[in-house]
C-alpha cells in the first residue's frame, strides 16, 4: 500500500473535497443499494423469525442441535483439510525433489504425473478417485475413520501434492545460485546439498505460501457438496439444517460467514509469516511471491 | 413360498392416524425379532450373525429419507428397512445408513459399501439388469408441480407449447429422463442434486415446473402454503424396489415375505412418516414382482 | 471406452458448452477484476474499501457457496436470468478477487520512479495508472494472471451442478447416472477433455510469458 500514494499527487484542498464528495457519493450508492437488498428480502420474507431463530435465538428448540452440527462439520472440515495439506506436503516434497534430482530420462514420469494432475479440475480428481478406487475394489478399510474421508483427502492430495511440489522447486530455484554452487565446492553430494543447503532455505520462502495452499485446501473439501460424496463437511451440515428448516439463504449465510473468517484469519497468518521471514533475512522479496500466492490460491 | 397376506383397509383412517402419528414415532418401531434362523450361506444368515447391517438411503429426500437435526435419517425408506432388518434380528441402532445419491445406487450395491439400498428407486430393466430388486413395496406415478397461478400446464402435454419454460429435476433421476419425451428441446430441463433446489427454484421464479413422484411432490405442495400446486393426471408408474445385490433371489424373497408378513409395521411406517402430509392415502402393499 | 465412443457427440456439445463458460468467464473476470484493482489503489477511500472488502469476502469464501447464492440468491432479489448466466457471472465474481490481486500486485511491482515521472510531467492519476503503470504492471502479472485464469478453467467443471448443465462434467455425470455406465471411461473421457484445455492454456501461456520476457 505504501506505493500506491505514489499513483497520485498528495491531495490539496480541492482534490481532498473531490475525494469526500467521490466518498460520499460511493457510500450513498453503496448504501441505496443495500437498501433495496434489504427491502427486496424483506419483502420475500427472509428477515422472518423463524428462519433465523434456530441460527441467532438460544431458546430456540432448534438452536444447540443447529449449532451442534456446524461444530461437527467444522470440525470435518478441518480434519480433511489438515490431512490433506500434511499428506500433500509429503508427497509434494518427494515429488519436487524427483522432479529436480533425477536424471533426464527418470525425471519423464514424475513431470507427466505433476501435469496430469494439475491439469485436472480438483473435483474431477475427487469424483475420479473416490469412484476409480471403489470399482477397482481398493479397501480403505484399514484406515481410521469414514471411508469417505480418504476419498477426498486421497483426491485432494493428489491435487495439491503437484502443485507443492511446484511452490517447491520455484522456491529452489529462487535461491542464489551461488549457495548450491558453494555446497558442492566444499564436498557435499547432490543430494546433501539439496537436503542440508537447498531445501531448508526453500522452506523458508515457501512457508507463506503454504499457509495460503491451506485455505485453497479448506475451500475444496466443500466440494463434496456437489459430486454427492457422502462425507459430511461444513457445507453438507449447512443444507442438512437448511433442508429441514428450510431456510438455504440463512444458513448458507452463516456457513460461508464461517469459511470466511476461517480463512481470512489463515491468510493474514500467512501474511504476518511472510512479513517475519521478510525482516529475518533482510530481503523484500515480498512482491514477486505476493504474486506466486494470488495465483495459488485461486487453484 | 408364501404370499398369503390380509390386506388391511386403512385408506379412509389415513389423515386421523398421521394426526395421532404426529407426537412422535412411538410405537412405529418395527418388531426386532430374537429367534432369526436362517439357512448358513445366506445373505440373511450372515447379516443376522454379524447383528448389523449397512442400508442406502436417500439422505435429502423429505417424507421417505431426510437426514434430520439428530442426525438419524428419517421417512418411509427408513422405516422399511428398519422393519427388514428387524425380522434377521438387527435393531434399528445396529443399522449402519449410508447416502445412496440416485446417481450411484447401483454403484454401491454392485460394490457391496451396502447391503441394501431402499431410496424411492424404481424399478426399471436397465437397473435390474446390475441389481436384482426386492419388492415393490410403494407404486409412485411421476406428476408435475406448478405454481398455483399457473394455468397454461395442466399435464406434460403442455410442456411443449411452452418452450420458454422450465423444467425442474434431479441429475440421474428416472423423473429427470421421462420427462424428456415431453419437452420441446433438452434446453427446457433444469438439473440438481436434490429437488429442494428445484422447489426453491420453482418459489423464486427460476423454473416453471417441478417433476417427480407424486408423493415427493405432494409434501412440498402441503408446506408451501398455498403456493404451488400438483397438476394433470400421474403419467407413469414408479414402482419403489429395494436394491440388493444381483442374483441374491433368497435375500429378494426374504424381504418380500418380511414385508408381507408385516403390514401393520408397514402401515404404521407409512403414516408415521409419508403419510403425515395432506392429500396421500395410505397405500396396499403392491403384490411383489418375481425375484430374479 | 465404449461409452465416451460411442457418446463422442455427447462429449464434443460438453467440450463446447465448457469452452463457452470458460471464454465468457475469462473476458468477464478479467475486466471485472482490473476494475476492482483499479477500485483497491484509488484515491476515494470508499472505493478502496469496497475493493478489498471484495477481494477479502470472495477470495475466502468457497466458489461452491458462490454460485449457490447466485442461483439462489439473486432471485431472491427478483433478479431473474438463465442458470447459465448465474454460473458464469458467479465464476465471474470468484476470479475476479484472484484477478485483481494479481494486478495489484503487479501494480507494486512496479517502480515509483515510472509513477513518479508520470506525475512529473502532470498526468493526472486515471493517466497516470492507465498509460504508464497497468500496461508495464500487466506484463509482469502474465504469470499469475495466466495461472488464476487457468484455475477458473478448472473451476468451470463445479458450475454444471447449479443448473447450467451440459458442460464437459454434467455430461460425464448424465452418462454414469442416467445411462448407468461405469465411472471409470465415463471420467476419463472428461479428464481428457479437460486436461486438453488446461494443457493448451498452459502451453500458450509459456508461449506469452517468453514473450513478455523478452521484452522486459
Amino acid at each position: 500500500m505504501s506505493q500506491t500514494s505514489v499513483l497520485y499527487d498528495a491531495p490539496g484542498p480541492r482534490a481532498v473535497r473531490r475525494a469526500r464528495i467521490g466518498t460520499a457519493l460511493a457510500i450513498l450508492a453503496f448504501l441505496g443499494l443495500a437498501a433495496l437488498v434489504v427491502l427486496r428480502l424483506a419483502d420475500r420474507g427472509q428477515f422472518d423469525a423463524e428462519l433465523w431463530n434456530p441460527w441467532v435465538n438460544p431458546s430456540d428448540d432448534s438452536f444447540s442441535a443447529v449449532w451442534g452440527l456446524v461444530g461437527r462439520g467444522l470440525v470435518a472440515t478441518l480434519v480433511a483439510a489438515t490431512l490433506a495439506i500434511v499428506l500433500a506436503l509429503v508427497v509434494g516434497v518427494l515429488l519436487g525433489v524427483a522432479r529436480m534430482m533425477l536424471g533426464n530420462r527418470l525425471r519423464v514420469p514424475v513431470v507427466l504425473w505433476i501435469e496430469l494432475f494439475r491439469g485436472l479440475p480438483v473435483v474431477i480428481t475427487i469424483v475420479f478417485v473416490w469412484r476409480a478406487m471403489v470399482e477397482l475394489g481398493i479397501d480403505v478399510g484399514p484406515l481410521p475413520g469414514d471411508p469417505a474421508l480418504w476419498y477426498l483427502v486421497i483426491g485432494l492430495t493428489l491435487y495439491n501434492s503437484v502443485i507443492i511440489a511446484e511452490i517447491l522447486r520455484a522456491g529452489v530455484l529462487s535461491l542464489p545460485r551461488g549457495q548450491r554452487e558453494a555446497a558442492l565446492a566444499v564436498g557435499l553430494t547432490n543430494g546433501q546439498t539439496m537436503r542440508t543447503i537447498l531445501l531448508p532455505q526453500a522452506f523458508r520462502v515457501m512457508l507463506p505460501a503454504l499457509i495460503s495452499q491451506l485455505v485453497v485446501v479448506l475451500k475444496d473439501t466443500s466440494l463434496v457438496a456437489v459430486i454427492g460424496l457422502g462425507y459430511l463437511e461444513l457445507l453438507r451440515r449447512g443444507n442438512q439444517i437448511s433442508q429441514n428448516l428450510d431456510n438455504p439463504i440463512q444458513s448458507l449465510l452463516i456457513v460461508a460467514l464461517i469459511y470466511i473468517v476461517i480463512n481470512y484469519s489463515l491468510s493474514k497468518l500467512a501474511e504476518y509469516v511472510e512479513r517475519r521471514l521478510g525482516q529475518a533475512s533482510g530481503s523484500s522479496a515480498g512482491n514477486g511471491l505476493d504474486a506466486g500466492t494470488a495465483g495459488s490460491q485461486a487453484a | 413360498m408364501r404370499f398369503t397376506r390380509t390386506k388391511a383397509i386403512v385408506a379412509a383412517t389415513g389423515l386421523a392416524l398421521s394426526l395421532a402419528a404426529c407426537g412422535g414415532d412411538d410405537g412405529s418401531e418395527p418388531e426386532v425379532v430374537t429367534d432369526a434362523e436362517f439357512e448358513a450361506g445366506t445373505t440373511m444368515a450372515e447379516l443376522a450373525e454379524a447383528g448389523s447391517m449397512t442400508v442406502g438411503t436417500k439422505f435429502d429426500q423429505p417424507g421417505f429419507g431426510l437426514l434430520g437435526l439428530e442426525d438419524t435419517p428419517e421417512g418411509f425408506d427408513v422405516e422399511v428397512a428398519k422393519i427388514i432388518a428387524g425380522a434377521m434380528g438387527i435393531a434399528p441402532e445396529d443399522i449402519e445408513w449410508k447416502q445412496a445419491t440416485s446417481d450411484i445406487r447401483e454403484q454401491v450395491i454392485e460394490d457391496g459399501e451396502v447391503d441394501m439400498v431402499v431410496a424411492t428407486y424404481t424399478i426399471n430393466e436397465e437397473r435390474a439388469q446390475r441389481i436384482t430388486f426386492a419388492g415393490p413395496y410403494y407404486e409412485a406415478g411421476q406428476q408435475l408441480m406448478v405454481n398455483a397461478d399457473n394455468d397454461s400446464i395442466n399435464g406434460p402435454e403442455d410442456i411443449a407449447d411452452n418452450p420458454d419454460m422450465k423444467v425442474c429435476s434431479v441429475t440421474g433421476s428416472t423423473p429427470s429422463e421421462q420427462i424428456r419425451e415431453y419437452l420441446a428441446s433438452d434446453d427446457q430441463l433444469v438439473l440438481f442434486d436434490i429437488y429442494d433446489k428445484c422447489k426453491d427454484a420453482l418459489g423464486n421464479g427460476q423454473v416453471d415446473i417441478v417433476t417427480t413422484d407424486n408423493v415427493i411432490l405432494l409434501g412440498y405442495v402441503d408446506g408451501s402454503d398455498g403456493e404451488f400446486k400438483l397438476v394433470g393426471e400421474q403419467f407413469t408408474e414408479e414402482p419403489y424396489g429395494i436394491g440388493i445385490e444381483k442374483g441374491d433371489v433368497e435375500f429378494c424373497e426374504f424381504i418380500n415375505e418380511t414385508l408381507a408378513d408385516n403390514e401393520d409395521a408397514y402401515v404404521a411406517a407409512w403414516e408415521a412418516t409419508a403419510g403425515e402430509v395432506e392429500g396421500t392415502e395410505t397405500p396396499e402393499l403392491p403384490e411383489p414382482a418375481p425375484c430374479v | 471406452m465404449d461409452p465416451v465412443i460411442d457418446n463422442l457427440d455427447l462429449y464434443w456439445s460438453g467440450f463446447l458448452r465448457s469452452l463457452s463458460i470458460i471464454g465468457w468467464s475469462l473476458v468477464g473476470s478479467l475486466l471485472l477484476g482490473t476494475l476492482i484493482a483499479a477500485f483497491r489503489v484509488s484515491p476515494v477511500a470508499s472505493l478502496r474499501a469496497f475493493g478489498s472488502g471484495w477481494v477479502t469476502v470472495v477470495r475466502n469464501c468457497p466458489l461452491t457457496i458462490v454460485l449457490f447464492f447466485m442461483a439462489f440468491g439473486l432471485p431472491e432479489l427478483g433478479v431473474n436470468a438463465s442458470f447459465y448466466l448465474f454460473g458464469v457471472a458467479g465464476l465471474i465474481i470468484y476470479t475476479s478477487a484472484f484477478v485483481c490481486e494479481a494486478i495489484r500486485s503487479g501494480i507494486n511491482s512496479v517502480s515509483a520512479g515510472q509513477a513518479e515521472a508520470a506525475r512529473a510531467i502532470g498526468l493526472p492519476f486515471t493517466l497516470t495508472l492507465t498509460q504508464v503503470v497497468l500496461p508495464q504492471a500487466l506484463r509482469a502479472t502474465v504469470p499469475p494472471l495466466g495461472s488464476v485464469q487457468i484455475a477458473m478453467f478448472k473451476n468451470s467443471a463445479v458450475v454444471g451442478a447449479f443448473g447450467v448443465g451440459g458442460d464437459l462434467y454434467s455430461v460425464g455425470r448424465n452418462l454414469t447416472s442416467a445411462q448407468g455406465f461405469s465411472y471409470i471411461p465415463v471420467l476419463t473421457g472428461v479428464a481428457i477433455g479437460y486436461l486438453v484445455i488446461t494443457l493448451a492454456a498452459g502451453a500458450l501461456l509459456a508461449v506469452i510469458e517468453r514473450k513478455v520476457a523478452i521484452a522486459r
